[in-house]
């Protein structure tokens, strides 16, 4: 991954799409978030959604998977480069997480990451804070979520 | 336990516990396998070198964690009909394997939707502590509730 150093604001990336079965939309459901239009496909079509819709903290979990498969792929192609690559730290947080739109069973969510600010910190040397807004699409190319989200990122020659 | 809510039910300034709820370390590694494979998440050895210092929950784990507080505390009694989104979460400090989470939902406001009148919006503001009654986590955000007497839940 990029040194806070090497990041640009306004870089896009494309971390790919996500299947939501029924199957995996009742399971995540049933342990989180058990509301009968995630987990129970009669009363979901009751419901206002009137369909099986995932939990948007699915949609969500979904999104960091692709990230880390993302990153990933990122230090691999580091690593046969022979280039230095950067940690990841945690998160201190999200604003503005949005689900304009239910996610239903069936249907391939794309992702999309957009680097929007980044500063170093002054609080932990060697460490910066990278802010991305963060998207998903259904098929229609209609966003069902997004979100600013934040991260620490490893600055250049910070020994670690 | 707590009578069925709906709209109706949330009182501006009311607080509603959440249910408690311990996280293990095998739901730590499960969750992390599965949505947030990072060392800091799935390796003890491998999380005291990362700036958490040790093993520590997916923040989305504790999300989810949370939510499922959420929706025993009260949500799985009301009327909801779901969030149209957050409009701000704080990962204040790492969950770590054994932790006893509680917490409470604060009503902020409550109007009825001018596009649906037959549900209102519920501003929230939510924390939750461990078992040392430390924060771990803050959220802002509005849920929607149909109104008493609405049957299309």
């Amino acid at each position: 991954m990029s040194f806070l150093e090497d990041v640009v604001v306004g870089v896009s990336i494309e971390l790919g799409s996500h299947l939501f079965t029924a199957e995996e939309i009742v399971r995540f459901a049933s342990a989180f978030d058990p509301q009968p239009f995630h987990t129970d496909p009669e009363a979901a079509s009751r419901s206002h959604f009137g369909g099986l819709c995932a939990s948007g903290w699915h949609t969500a979990a979904i999104w960091m998977r692709l990230m880390t498969e993302h990153m990933r792929r990122e230090a691999e192609a580091s690593r046969l480069a022979g280039r230095p690559s950067a940690r990841f730290g945690p998160s201190p947080g999200f604003e503005q997480m949005r689900w304009p739109k239910p996610v239903y069973a069936g249907e391939t969510i794309r992702y999309r990451s957009t680097v929007a600010a980044k500063r170093p910190l002054r609080s932990r040397p060697g460490w910066g804070m990278m802010q991305t807004l963060n998207e998903g699409f259904d098929q229609e190319g209609r966003t069902v979520l997004s979100f600013l989200g934040s991260v620490m990122v490893e600055q250049r020659g910070s020994g670690g | 336990m707590q009578a069925f809510r709906h709209f109706e039910d949330f009182r501006v300034g009311e607080v509603i516990p959440l249910a408690s709820r311990t996280v293990t370390r095998e739901e730590i590694l499960a969750f992390a396998a599965e949505f947030d494979p990072q060392p800091m998440h799935l390796d003890e050895a491998a999380a005291r070198a990362t700036p958490l210092g040790g093993l520590a929950a997916s923040g989305w784990h504790t999300a989810a964690v949370f939510m499922r507080m959420m929706c025993d505390g009260f949500l799985l009694r009301s009327s909801s009909w779901g969030s149209p989104g957050i409009d701000e979460l704080k990962w204040l400090r790492p969950v770590r394997p054994g932790d006893r989470l509680s917490g409470r939902a604060i009503v902020l406001s409550a109007r009825v939707s001018k596009s649906r009148p037959e549900m209102g919006l519920v501003g929230f503001r939510f924390e939750v502590e461990n078992g040392a009654g430390e924060r771990m986590l803050e959220m802002t955000n509005s849920i929607m509730f149909a109104r008493r007497g609405d049957t299309g839940r």
